[in-house]
């Protein structure tokens, strides 16, 4: 067995010599490059640009604007939830009339070289008659304010939940209402977007690398839009510098350099730089939360609502409203909440549309929660540790269905122990001294704080996952999955679970993710799903091989199937060592003419197997943090964090503990330091590493981590429950809590991210709100 | 016009002549010119570090040197770093520690912290230490690990490589 050791992954040796293969790594004869001419104004009417003197330059092939694209391309909503009509807020591949973020894509120049292609892109001439920005996301959504679209700012306006809330408020002893803002910030991702596509003029192919996350559903997408036939079309599996959300959403690119390759029947080479990157892909988080809970007197809640206001950006793109209403859904957490509504606005404003992001709707929603029960905790005179296990759902009261639903599906929390969970994180914060080091911090006179925060993931959304297993001649085993390999180490999960059921080591199988002819069915990786589902998915197929292989096997042996053990690449007969013969043999025995293969059978050793499951299953966990707060500068510095997370069954624990650690930096960046500004005129003001500070090793402290798998996950064969976003998850709440500790403050601390200013305003002003 | 520079640079120990334009940045003449494309490119202002490599065996930002700044001078990439099917002990060490995920900041760390170890030998850095580590890693961005198994590698690689060389 493999699963649940920590195997050295099978991509690092090619990363860790410089051969991983990225987007921009790759180039083909004749290869033109292309650069995205965007706009530099907030919003406005744009007239034609004149691109005269861009296409008279030196090595310049074309220059392309919306009067050169079919008409009315608008790229559509992935994910349709809560039957929100959305068209008339989707974004078009380039601007034709309206511009309405800086960074919005309005032309683009073809050169033979990337720098003529910059230099040229300087000579577009842009015509633009500039209309005031509209930014705070309260202004847009309130009446009689600039409307941004004929319909409207306000894109989507609903509610979640079940219940009588206003009985239970009016029922309680207590009500504690806050209001929590979450900075906008995002993904980042360390390799910019790159794209090549590459039309075969022999075939009427083109061939594209550089698509992730969803290759599947993007090439269909993008044979819909250019009125091919999706077979047509071959994206390339790639090495991919992180996602996170992000990445691989079909952005106006996707369409574009596709769309000139096939145009101009050359590669076309598009590589972002990471000024670009900032403005153009995906934002993230931005949020108004007035949260209140009612309490009965002894602390236990009642009821629960939340008012959000989500500011989306300038469009509603692939993601439509899923993350509002995951933000929503999955709000009431890990709780025992009798009555809640969570109600969301879709605000449309003038700056970078939105999309997901690791843990997207619950980084946001947890920290406005835990954010409330601190407060609740302080006005209850309770500890905060004894308002959430009084309030965590208890294990025989799960499963619990919520009367709602997300990404399609009901919310059903599957199993599991939440108090359970919350006592071994604090048991392990007390064996590592986090306490210890807060009491000696404050008798030195530190601001320093303990923070604490409890959360709810989900993970393995299906409906379905397709695998294929085949074993080649040499015995060779083949997994070509419908994941993809963003960093997160996807490759040697899926060996381990292939090697598993078939009974060989793992170096024995390879992996392929995302390549779109190898894995036609493929649903892509994210929303935690990869290891779930197309594991699943790979367990099944690599069963049915190994039965398949053991029904051959049989034959060649002159045994019984049931006879048969197959380990280390052999099948044996039990009780006779010299009966056996190999996975490469009985392979071979598979071939057309094979006097093992009987009539009607089909030739080969492989299946295709597809997982299917209704519901996501939940993961939970804990995290604790010790902060000190600088009184002079408001500088944060975390000492130590624990994350404390419910896996159900590692396959590969360190690679569990990699994600783990791996998000909660990325949360420690959401919570104290990244943040995209505007400024009035809806200028970004976060537009390179200099001014969107992402955390360094200076800022993010070793991460403790405590994986438990004491609840296997009841929907799929494996036990596994997804890793992806736990690390992330709570960082918001736990930081917010230890800042809060640190200070005393009685209310919240109101907003993140809490960069030294705000934490000195709230030093000097205390919290509130 | 172009302003074209014939050059000489050694990469890896080997000889290279070529035609390069001055404006050209030494990363896209390392990655597109001569094929090293283990060189990465985060961020084209010299913030990320995944662009670092050794000039002269000092850590340089590809991105920020003119590839014409190279002319007869010694460039190490990530590609020389192994010795033929063997990982160096530092490539080994990030794969034992979980020091990489996606692999794209990868390449700059390992040049960054072979400079770095190459300094401390010269100087006689004494045994290491995980702040001073720790210090050294700042310089560069990973949005994957967050940089325990980075620092965790380097740390291991500095200490073996102190006591093998210690008299």
């Amino acid at each position: 067995m493999t699963i649940g050791t920590s195997i050295p992954r099978k991509e690092d040796p090619r990363l860790l010599r410089g051969q991983g293969r990225f987007g921009s790594d790759f180039a083909r004869p004749g290869q033109l490059w292309a650069r995205v001419v965007r706009s530099p104004v907030a919003h406005g009417r744009l007239g034609p640009p004149g691109t005269a003197r861009a296409a008279a330059a030196d090595g310049v092939v074309t220059v392309i604007t919306a009067a050169s694209l079919p008409p009315g391309l608008a790229i559509p909503v992935r994910l349709q939830v809560q039957y929100a009509d959305l068209t008339g807020y989707l974004q078009p591949v380039l601007a034709a009339g309206t511009v309405r973020y800086v960074g919005e894509p309005v032309a683009v120049v073809v050169a033979e070289d990337p720098y003529a292609a910059e230099d040229a892109a300087e000579l577009v001439e842009l015509d633009i008659e500039e209309a005031p920005a509209v930014l705070d996301a309260a202004a847009a959504a309130a009446p009689g304010a600039r409307a941004l679209f004929p319909g409207g700012n306000v894109a989507a306006d609903f509610a979640l939940g079940y219940g009588d809330v206003a009985g239970a408020f009016a029922g309680a002893d207590r009500v504690v209402e806050i209001e929590v803002e979450i900075g906008r910030h995002g993904a980042v991702p360390l390799e910019p977007r790159a794209l090549l596509a590459d039309p075969e003029p022999a075939t009427g192919r083109l061939s594209i690398f550089g698509m992730t996350k969803v290759p599947v559903f993007n090439r269909d997408l993008l044979a819909s839009l250019l009125g091919m036939d999706e077979t047509l079309i071959h994206v390339h599996a790639v090495d991919a510098g992180g996602g996170f959300g992000a990445r691989g959403e079909f952005y106006p690119e996707d369409f574009l350099i596709p769309w000139l390759a096939r145009t101009l029947q050359r590669p076309v080479m598009w590589v972002e730089d990471r000024a670009e990157h900032l403005v153009a892909v995906n934002h993230s988080r931005q949020q108004v939360h007035r949260i209140a809970a009612a309490f009965d007197a002894s602390g236990a809640i009642l009821g629960l609502r939340d008012d959000v206001l989500h500011d989306n950006g300038a469009y509603c793109r692939t993601h439509g409203i899923i993350v509002p209403e995951l933000t929503v859904a999955m709000l009431p957490g890990p709780y025992r909440i009798p009555a809640y509504q969570g109600r969301v606005r879709v605000v449309l404003t003038s700056k970078t549309p939105c999309g997901t992001y690791r843990a997207p709707g619950r980084f946001e929603g947890s920290t406005a929660r835990e954010q409330l029960l601190d407060v609740a905790a302080h006005k209850l005179k309770i500890s905060r540790n004894e308002i959430r296990s009084r309030n965590l759902l208890r294990a025989d009261e799960l499963p619990c269905q919520r009367s709602m639903s997300t990404l399609g599906t009901d919310v059903v929390l599957d199993a599991g122990d939440y108090p359970a969970l919350l006592a071994k994180a604090q048991a392990e914060a007390d064996r590592l001294g986090y306490a210890d080091e807060v009491a000696r911090g404050r008798r030195a006179g530190r601001l320093r704080g303990l923070g604490v925060a409890a959360f709810l993931e989900k993970s393995g959304l299906g409906p379905q996952e397709t695998a294929d297993v085949v074993v080649s001649r040499t015995g060779a085993v083949h997994v070509f999955s419908g994941g993809t390999s963003l960093g997160q180490g996807i490759e040697t999960v899926l060996a381990q679970i292939a090697a598993d059921a078939l009974g060989v080591d793992p170096d024995q199988v390879s992996v392929v993710n995302g390549d779109t002819d190898r894995q036609p069915f493929g649903g892509g990786s994210w929303a935690s799903r990869s290891t779930v589902v197309a594991g699943s998915a790979v367990h099944a197929a690599a069963g049915a091989v190994r039965d398949r292989a053991a029904e051959i096997a049989a034959r060649m042996l002159e045994a019984a199937p049931g006879d048969l053990i197959s380990e280390r690449g052999r099948i044996s007969v039990r009780g006779d060592p010299g009966a056996t013969v190999t996975l490469a043999e009985v392979a071979r025995a598979t071939a057309p003419g094979c006097p093992h293969l009987r009539p009607g059978e089909p030739a080969g050793l492989s299946a295709r197997r597809r997982f299917e499951v209704a519901h996501m299953t939940y993961p939970y966990g804990v995290h604790i943090a010790v902060v000190d707060v600088d009184p002079g500068t408001g500088g944060v510095q975390v000492l130590r964090y624990l994350v404390a997370y419910e896996v159900g069954r590692a396959v590969n624990p360190a690679l569990v503990a990699g994600q783990l650690r791996g998000g909660a930096a990325q949360g420690i960046g959401g919570a104290l330091l990244e943040e995209f500004c505007y400024d009035e005129n809806g200028q970004p003001q976060s537009a390179t590493f200099m001014d969107y500070r992402m955390p360094t090793a200076a800022e993010v402290p070793p991460i403790d981590v405590l994986i438990t798998q004491d609840s296997p996950a009841p929907g799929n064969p494996l036990g596994v429950r997804g890793a992806g976003e736990g690390g992330v998850s709570a960082a918001g709440a736990v930081l917010a809590s230890a800042v809060r500790d640190a200070l005393g403050l009685a209310g919240s601390v109101g907003r993140l991210p809490l960069t030294p200013a705000r934490v000195q305003e709230l030093a000097t002003n205390g919290g509130g709100r | 016009m172009k302003d074209t520079h014939l050059i000489r640079v050694r990469v890896n120990g080997r000889e290279h002549e070529l035609a390069v334009e001055s404006r050209r940045t030494l990363a896209d003449m390392l990655r597109h010119d001569l094929g090293y494309t283990g060189t990465h490119l985060g961020c084209e202002h010299g913030i990320c570090g995944a662009c670092t490599v050794l000039v002269d065996g000092a850590p340089a930002r590809a991105c920020l040197m003119f590839g014409v700044q190279a002319d007869g001078r010694d460039v190490a990439t990530v590609e020389g770093l192994a010795d033929g099917e063997d990982l160096s002990d530092l490539q080994q060490a990030f794969s034992d520690w979980h020091g990489l995920q996606c692999g794209f900041c990868t390449p700059g760390f390992l040049m960054l912290a072979e400079g770095y170890l190459a300094e401390r030998r010269v100087q006689d850095g004494g045994e290491p230490s995980e702040q001073q580590i720790r210090d050294v890693v700042a310089a560069n961005l990973c949005r994957c690990t967050g940089y325990q198994g980075i620092v965790e590698a380097v740390l291991e690689t500095a200490r073996r490589r102190h006591a093998r060389e210690a008299p």
